[in-house]
């Protein structure tokens, strides 16, 4: 039997031994190419200690179920959006002990077909590592792990085994808002039930979520093309899916063609999106965006797809001669009723990969648990609030130590001098905002409902943006009228990973930015209204002034370019008087 | 004792094994790049109800000379054949044997020097439980410079295509691998089979179903059944093989037009059977059948295609009574029309007007 092709020196080198350990045993007992036994017994240890991870789900209705993946001893566990959707807030999980866990919906990403859940009752989940699906190449040996039909009834996971047939893939919507970008595709036998299920590399990494194959004639069973969502583009919306949101892709505000000479030029562009405002136009090319080059259409969509909206990515393009490289900030890609809502209606299906259905077979009935009924807390745009509380606490934790801010109720007056040698008076009060900068003198009302204004011009609204700061150190969650936690994100698409906060007040939204580490506030960005440019404020330094800690620098940029960077001297709170 | 040495042993194979195993798995890394390389996505007609507009091709000689799955897809003026760099090139048929499956297409770009299979030094045989790799746009899921498909597999059989008209519908009915991978999908017809060193085995064939069993079978026509159509028809000097004068002339005893029915042009695969006209004062016409009825039954059995019915009524008993069922609208329609007098050996048709 031929199993394996070898090169001759590998060949030589193990009949040699063959032929040692032959001079002493019986023939039979090496039958077998040792190189298979060994491949086996690998397979066999990675299959039975990754079991151990791979989670049955079942909704409460007792009407479906798929399969999970546990990623945390805490309980936290990733799975189809589709799986998930039926599956009601609250759901029964079957591990491969044979024991059953209720389990609570965390956050989900219904575009990316991703659902983040928590097993409850255990501290000491085993569970899967985190892979990097970069390192995947075409032809790379996976298995998939999950409850194919229903089949398990003692939760053991069936594990089929396949390889990398495709990276990189583009599969276009399904006739909703589901779309799988940058995906892997597998032949690793992929069937209902599987969704959501564990793609584990061949040393046991988990390398991504399978729910998708591609079908046509021959029904919805297996038909030698399965997709699995990278673990990487997961990542990437881990922090937002544990924030218990509804969470959302992106779009640039530009769609993109092939020309005839195989670049990829823009073809339509929103006049009031950031690329247009950064000067991208109809049949610009685009030569890379967020640091890969682009080649084709899939390939333009295949970088978008895997980003939550909000992020900041760099573009680069070119008109005739002329490159420009730019960042942006990613806009949201549906509207909040189409996320919350059902599939969108009307839209025809394109062909290609379709999602798993849920595998439908009776399992075990079970209500909402009492116990931990105060997981879960309703609130629209979430999928449950009561983890942006947790996550909310967690961020904040580390405002503290700037010290006691909530009797900083009276006006702030922050002198000094910016890094160009000018100097400036910043007067941060209740009824308005004042800055003499460079012989002049800018002023933000804010009684009487004054609109927020672009002062001084360029700013991105500075002045109102240090409202919103005082706001937010004085006041917290009270000075807003929304207030939640985001996920992370890159601070200016390339720095360190952040936590963000978001507020909004009127149309104000802002983003507060916290280092993941220490929580230390970072700065913000304040946007006066949607689709105008953002004054974006960064903090460095400390100065210590009455127990509470000030920035040194306030580096304030807009549009793309630095408006000032104030150095901060003193600062003087005028306690009690509002003016 | 003996346990103790079989352990040591195992060990001491697991150690020596693991450098070259390491070795093998970069080697199939590479091999899977040389042939996607070496493989092309086609694109032509089709695009309307299940008809994929796409197929795939492999290079067969540097000039840009590519073999694939004779079908519908090749169809058109418009054939264009993507490179595996995303470069895309208009193509035409340079020959074709229905028989085998087989065309050959000239790309239109002389310029080109393209990585080759080499059909005398990179082709292999294998039997059964060979292990195998299936290359192809099936899904059309790679795009431009995306590279094909690859899936892995194991040669199930070498054995001929056992093709039952109603059954198994091929036109290949020679000697196939079987693979127990899904190989045959949606466009995979004419991308290739290869052991995992590379070495090219066949041609992936068209999807075949058993439609009595709803069960598909997976096939690729073996590279040594090929190989000289292929050269002679590069070489300009290929005929295509006849069929059987038996059944051509068995297919021939009765024509639709001798009904009075004229049928869609049968330019697909599996052209719907729809009445196109009907010729006036014709026993057709005397049956009532109308232009746009979908012909579904002939003497009770299915059709599936203008080919099939043609092939049904090709052999129908002389005289008596031929029973249609065709679908008009919503409504199923049964008709009747009496069949003419003929003698056992017809003569040889003397036109081409049903010519496939």
């Amino acid at each position: 039997m031929r199993l394996f092709e070898r090169d001759w020196l590998f060949r030589s080198r193990a009949w040699l031994v063959v032929v040692v350990v032959l001079a002493v045993l019986p023939p039979a007992s090496f039958a077998v190419d040792p190189a298979v036994l060994a491949a086996e017994a690998k397979r066999v240890e990675v299959a039975s200690r990754l079991a151990t991870s791979v989670v049955a789900i079942f909704s409460r209705g007792g009407r479906g179920g798929g399969s999970g993946v546990l990623i945390s001893s805490d309980g936290y566990a990733l799975t189809n959006f589709h799986v998930t959707r039926g599956a009601g807030t609250f759901m029964k999980c079957g591990l491969s002990d044979g024991k059953l866990y209720d389990a609570v919906i965390v956050g989900i990403d219904p575009t990316g077909d991703v659902a983040l859940i928590k097993l409850l009752g255990r501290d000491d989940f085993p569970h899967a590592t985190l892979g990097d699906s970069d390192t995947l190449k075409v032809g790379d040996w996976t298995f998939a792990m999950g409850n194919p039909f229903l089949l398990a009834t003692d939760f053991q996971p069936t594990v089929t085994y396949g390889i990398v047939s495709g990276l990189h893939r583009y599969q276009y919507p399904a006739g909703t808002i589901l779309e799988y970008t940058d995906c892997i595709q597998i032949d690793t036998s992929i069937n209902p039930g599987n969704s959501g299920g564990p793609l584990f590399s061949a040393n046991g990494q988990l390398m991504g979520i399978n729910g998708r194959g591609s079908f046509e004639k021959r029904g919805r069973v297996n038909s030698g093309a399965g997709y699995a969502i990278s673990i990487n583009q997961i990542k990437l919306f881990m922090d937002h899916l544990r924030s218990g949101r509804v969470v959302d892709h992106a779009t640039l505000g530009a769609t993109v063609t092939t020309r005839e000479d195989g670049a990829v030029v823009v073809d339509g562009i929103l006049d009031e999106s950031e690329a247009y405002r950064r000067g991208l136009r109809e049949g610009d090319e685009i030569i890379s965006f967020g640091g890969r080059s682009v080649r084709s259409v899939n390939q333009f969509k295949n970088i978008l797809g895997i980003y939550p909206k909000g992020w900041k990515l760099p573009l680069v393009f070119r008109r005739g001669q002329v490159r420009t490289e730019t960042l942006l900030r990613l806009r949201a890609l549906h509207r909040a009723s189409e996320l919350t809502g059902s599939p969108r209606p009307g839209r025809r299906p394109r062909p290609g990969g379709k999602p798993m259905p849920p595998a439908r077979k009776r399992p075990p009935v079970a209500k909402p648990p009492e116990k931990y009924k105060h997981l879960y807390v309703k609130k629209q745009g979430f999928a449950n609030y009561y983890f942006n509380q947790q996550e909310q606490k967690r961020v904040l934790s580390g405002m503290s130590r700037l010290g006691d801010f909530t009797g900083a109720k009276g006006a702030w007056v922050l002198v000094g001098k910016t890094a160009a040698g000018d100097a400036y008076q910043l007067t941060v009060a209740d009824v308005g905002v004042g800055l003499s900068w460079k012989q002049k003198v800018y002023f933000q009302e804010l009684k009487n409902a004054a609109e927020p204004l672009d002062e001084p011009k360029g700013s991105g609204g500075l002045l109102y943006a240090m409202h919103m700061w005082r706001s937010f150190l004085a006041k917290r969650k009270k000075g807003f009228g929304e207030f939640f936690y985001l996920g992370s994100e890159p601070l200016d698409g390339a720095g360190v990973r952040v936590d963000v906060l978001i507020t909004e007040l009127g149309n104000v939204r802002c983003r507060w930015y916290f280092d993941c580490k220490q929580g230390r506030l970072l700065g913000f960005d304040s946007q006066r209204e949607e689709e105008t440019d953002e004054c974006e404020v960064r903090f460095s330094g400390d100065i210590d002034s009455g127990g509470r800690h000030w920035p040194k620098t306030i580096r304030v940029s807009s549009g793309g370019g630095l408006v000032a960077s104030f150095e901060v001297e003193t600062v003087t709170l005028k306690v009690g008087a509002a003016q | 004792m003996t346990k103790r040495i079989l352990t040591s042993s195992f060990l001491l194979l697991l150690t020596l094994t693991w450098a070259p195993s390491l070795a093998v798995a970069q080697s199939i890394h590479s091999t899977i790049q040389r042939v996607q390389q070496r493989t092309v996505k086609v694109f032509g007609a089709g695009g309307i109800r299940r008809l994929h507009a796409y197929s795939t091709g492999f290079v067969v000689s540097r000039q840009g000379h590519v073999a694939t799955v004779w079908s519908h897809v090749l169809d058109t003026d418009e054939l264009t054949v993507v490179l595996a760099d995303g470069r895309k090139v208009r193509a035409k048929v340079l020959g074709a044997e229905p028989q085998l499956d087989l065309a050959v297409l000239e790309l239109q770009d002389k310029e080109l020097d393209l990585p080759a299979w080499d059909l005398e030094a990179d082709v292999s045989d294998a039997g059964p439980g060979t292990r195998v790799l299936g290359f192809s746009n099936m899904f059309k899921v790679a795009t431009g410079d995306e590279m094909v498909s690859v899936l892995h597999g194991v040669v199930a059989a070498k054995a001929p295509l056992a093709t039952r008209r109603g059954a198994f519908e091929s036109s290949y009915e020679g000697t196939a691998f079987i693979v127990d991978a899904v190989t045959n999908n949606p466009g995979a017809g004419g991308g290739v089979l290869t052991t995992r060193a590379g070495r090219l085995l066949g041609m992936i064939g068209k999807e075949l179903r058993n439609v009595e069993s709803n069960t598909w079978v997976n096939y690729a026509v073996p590279i040594s059944e090929l190989k000289q159509p292929i050269q002679e028809i590069i070489a300009g000097k290929y005929r295509a093989r006849q069929r059987d004068p038996d059944e051509t002339n068995a297919v021939a005893r009765y024509r639709p037009l001798e009904f009075g029915i004229v049928l869609l042009p049968d330019v697909l695969f599996r052209t719907p059977a729809f009445i196109d006209g009907v010729q006036p004062g014709s026993a057709a016409a005397r049956a009532g059948l109308q232009p746009d009825d979908l012909i579904l039954f002939i003497n009770g059995d299915l059709v599936q295609s203008c080919r099939v019915f043609k092939q049904r009524l090709g052999r129908i008993d002389s005289g008596g009574v031929l029973k249609l069922t065709v679908r008009r609208g919503d409504k199923l329609v049964p008709v009747e029309l009496p069949v003419p007098e003929k003698p056992e050996k017809p003569e040889k048709p003397a036109t081409a007007g049903d010519k496939k």
